[in-house]
């Protein structure tokens, strides 16, 4: 046997596959550090001090908690092969519905259900309308979250809704061992989602689905149910969003929570997430979270105006998906001619 | 004799973890057909992307007319007039016939397209490869994978070619496009223009070939072998380093009862009123051309089409119509036709591969287990003589016979009671093919029902129990394989399609 199966083989390269996105995620801790080298430049004072330093991290991860939950699910959407534009609208239509004066009188709990509901809710019709009634999902998606801000306008009536309940309002100023209550529920999300994503079946027809659609219908995977699943997770995590956004600012409004599908979907991208599909990490994305936020921090500090901020933010972009295109060129190149 | 128009000499190409050549030495003459053979995985498609400047070898020289050359990109080495047919089809779905085989050469004048000229020039093209049926503004997506097939082939002769090279192009060609196929090469060889053709089917490179270069785990293992006369012994022997007996398991126990019962089946322009059965270790074997319906028929049964009328029933329950979750659930399984664009995952690793359909089992409450899924993939990859062996690579640098040992390897794992095979051997090399047959047989006689489609008649007569003839969507013949001959099943097959314009 081994005089024919001799084509030589070196050392595992296939181990270069975990390499790349070791290498993706550590650059973007390099980038962090930059991040906090300029920022110790700008402002010696404030970075002299450890104390403000912790606790400025702490906020920098307590802004991107939020964002965080939700680029999960869109993570999960882009994998299989989909995305989602409606996440931002998602999280203003459950955050002003689960805020009516009707919705809390039913308390913390009623106002948690009806959140979370909503979103999954809304995720799941974005998924029905992809799957079954065959909508592009940039459509679809684009069309709830034209939609879902408007019904979002009508429920308030264009209003703030303060959220009254102390329950809700308490989650974002609690912190457990010092760390915000928000920083943790971030935590335990990404860390179900990687579990979901690298441990369960449900993760591996995601990445099935995503990288070859037909294959995995050819191979009995029922990829409707599953694309209309991953749409109802975004809606969840949507959902979840909504509370602890509601929380932080102690009220919801309608036009909360905007452009965050662009800085979802450009999270994940950064952290490494194909955009065509079948590719992508939990761990990079929130990488990529926390990078935006790092950066809207800065800005902050420094006192520089946020239009400098975004275009910052749209270079970076553009600079991740370039090295994405060569590290994807150079892998597909060797199958394909140009 | 004629002058060498090719000289390679101690090429080398390694990729990470792999020397996929190591050494190769080659010389093509002007006019002569040279056949390259060698296992799966020899090395032969990365031989020939070195030629066509896809890949920069890592050593070694190549001396085309006279000259050593480097080609930079296959636009250069296709100006220095060497054309290439790849194993893996490279067209661009969304554009046109015609856009496709003038792709990055469009005739031009002042930038703009001569859309007009072009147009033209793919329709000679075209009729020189007896197919001018096919519209040049059709998307190249609406074509079946043969008339893709003669795109890429058009778009090869649209060059000035001096050498052109042909991976494996026929293996989705049905038997009379091959003959048609071999036409065009002794009309190019007439001219003086080297063919390189690379083939597993001896039969075809006895046809049409000069003399044959042998690799084997990318080295040179034997050249300037004479086509015609060298014993099949001998090839096979300095392919594999064995001898392989070249035969059919034989057939052993009778069919049980009816597991499969397709009645009146029809789907318009595909197939009309088709009705058969398939017994539990029965092999049925479908003969017919490319586009005579079998592989569309095979994609209804399995669910992936919805037929317009008629039943599927399995085991004595109907299958619910176009549901794929469904038939695999009651136990059915498809390796499809096509294995990149219908069943493989490039990117991921090859286990994952061949767990697709059934890491669901493997799992414990939802979670996946990869341990056993590994260990499973490897049973399969020792059974397939898959090369090379490591089930961690993406399955998308297996070589092409390779990948479609993970295609079929697949549905050896679970519990599949009907197992439908759509060209199976593909690509697939002698050795290998041999292993295949014995697996399907082994299968069969665990009671597994086989239904085979397969454009190689000896296949479908040596390896199936009974074999089924289509003709234009229709099945015109049924008949134990043991009444049939090679030679009434071509009658059967290509009576009434004297034109060629059956694909
Ligand atoms: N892009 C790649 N990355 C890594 N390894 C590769 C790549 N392309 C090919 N290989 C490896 O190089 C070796 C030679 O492959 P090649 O495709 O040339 O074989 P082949 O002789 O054409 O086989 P087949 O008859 O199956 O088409 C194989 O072991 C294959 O796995
Ligand atoms: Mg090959």
């Amino acid at each position: 046997m081994t005089a024919q199966t001799s084509v030589v083989e070196r050392g595992g390269w296939w181990r270069t596959i975990p390499t790349e996105s070791l290498w993706r995620n550590l650059g973007l801790v390099g980038v962090l550090v930059v991040l906090f080298v300029i920022g110790a430049i700008i402002r010696p004072d404030l970075y002299g001090d450890s104390d403000w330093v912790v606790n400025n991290m702490l906020v920098i991860l307590q802004q991107a908690a939020a964002i965080g939950v939700v680029t999960v699910g869109v993570t999960f959407v882009i994998i299989g092969g989909g995305i989602d534009l409606s996440v931002g609208a998602l999280i203003a239509l459950a955050g002003v519905w689960s805020t009516t004066l009707a919705t809390q009188s039913y308390g913390a709990g009623g106002m948690i259900f009806a959140a979370i509901a909503v979103g999954t809710i809304a995720g799941a019709l974005n998924g029905l309308l992809i799957a079954y009634g065959r909508l592009v999902p940039f459509i679809a998606t684009l069309a709830m979250l034209v939609a879902a801000r408007g019904l979002a306008a009508q429920i308030s009536g264009k209003q703030t809704q303060v959220s009254g309940n102390q329950f809700i309002n308490g989650i974002a100023t609690t912190r457990v061992a010092g760390i915000p209550m928000l920083v943790i529920i971030l935590a335990v999300a990404a860390a179900l989602g990687w579990v979901l994503l690298n441990r369960t079946t449900f993760g591996r027809r995601t990445v099935a689905i995503g990288s070859n659609a037909e294959a995995a219908r050819l191979a009995g995977i029922n990829v409707r149910r599953h694309t209309l699943l991953l749409y109802a997770l975004s809606g969840l995590c949507c959902g979840i969003g909504a509370i602890m956004l509601t929380s932080l600012a102690t009220s919801a409004q309608a036009a909360a929570a905007e452009l965050y599908e662009l800085d979802a979907i450009a999270a994940a991208i950064i952290g490494g997430t194909l955009l065509s599909g079948g590719r992508g990490t939990i761990v990079g994305s929130m990488f990529g979270v926390i990078v935006f936020s790092a950066i809207t921090n800065l800005f902050a500090i420094a006192n520089l105006p946020t239009e400098v901020q975004n275009m910052v933010k749209g270079g970076i972009i553009v600079l991740a998906v370039l090295i994405q295109q060569i590290r994807f060129r150079s892998l597909t190149a060797l199958f394909r001619k140009p | 004799m004629s002058e060498t128009v090719l000289e390679l000499d101690g090429v080398v190409k390694e990729f990470p973890g792999v020397r996929a050549l190591d050494g190769v030495h080659l010389q093509v003459r002007a006019g002569e057909v040279h056949c390259l053979l060698g296992q799966n995985g020899a090395g032969k498609s990365t031989l020939i992307k070195v030629l066509a400047g896809v890949h920069k070898p890592d050593a070694g020289t190549v001396t085309w007319q006279g000259s050593p050359v480097s080609f930079a990109n296959p636009q250069a080495a296709m100006k220095a007039g060497i054309a290439t047919i790849y194993q893996e089809l490279d067209l661009v779905d969304h554009l046109s016939v015609a856009e496709n085989v003038f792709l990055g050469q469009e005739p031009s004048r002042f930038g703009f397209v001569h859309r007009r000229t072009a147009a033209s020039r793919t329709r000679t093209v075209l009729q020189r490869l007896g197919h001018p049926e096919i519209p040049v503004h059709r998307l190249v997506e609406a074509l079946p994978s043969a008339g893709k097939q003669i795109v890429s082939m058009a778009r090869a002769l649209s060059h000035e070619a001096k050498l052109i090279i042909m991976d494996e192009p026929s293996a989705v060609l049905a038997h009379d496009e091959v003959a048609n196929l071999f036409r065009i090469i002794r009309e190019l060889t007439a001219e003086g223009i080297a063919v390189v053709y690379i083939s597993h089917r001896l039969e075809e490179i006895r046809e049409i070939g000069d003399r044959v270069t042998v690799l084997k785990d990318g080295r040179t293992s034997a050249v300037d072998l004479p086509a015609r006369t060298t014993p099949t012994r001998d090839l096979v022997s300095k392919m594999t380093g064995r001898s392989i007996e070249y035969v059919f398991p034989p057939r052993e126990g009778t069919p049980g009862e009816v597991l499969l019962q397709v009645s009146g089946l029809s789907r318009a322009q595909e197939f009309h009123d088709v009705s058969f059965t398939v017994r539990t270790g029965e092999i049925v074997g479908i003969a017919g051309l490319v586009g005579s319906g079998r592989s569309e028929l095979l994609e209804t049964v399995y669910g992936a089409r919805t037929p317009e009328s008629g039943t599927v029933s399995f085991a004595g329950r109907n299958l619910p119509a176009g549901s794929v979750a469904a038939a695999v659930r009651a136990g059915l399984g498809l390796a499809p036709e096509e294995r990149k664009s219908q069943a493989l995952l490039l990117a991921e690793p090859v286990y994952r591969n061949i767990t697709l359909t059934t890491f669901g089992r493997y799992a414990h409450g939802g979670f996946t287990d990869a341990g056993r899924e590994q260990a499973e993939a490897s049973r399969i990859a020792d059974a397939l003589e898959l090369r090379p062996r490591d089930v961690r690579r993406p399955a998308g640098t297996l070589s092409g016979g390779n990948q479609q040992k993970v295609v079929v390897g697949r549905w050896l794992l679970g519990d599949t009671r009907l197992l439908l095979l759509d060209e199976p051997t593909r690509g697939v090399d002698v050795g290998a093919r041999a292993e295949l047959y014995q697996v399907i047989r082994d299968l069969a006689r665990r009671g597994v029902g086989v239904l085979l489609v397969s454009s190689e008649v000896p296949e479908v007569l040596g390896l199936a129990d009974r074999v089924l003839v289509m003709r234009e969507g229709r099945l015109i013949k049924q008949a134990p394989a043991g009444e049939l001959t090679e030679d009434d099943v071509l009658d059967l097959v290509m009576a009434g399609s004297l034109s060629p314009t059956s694909s």
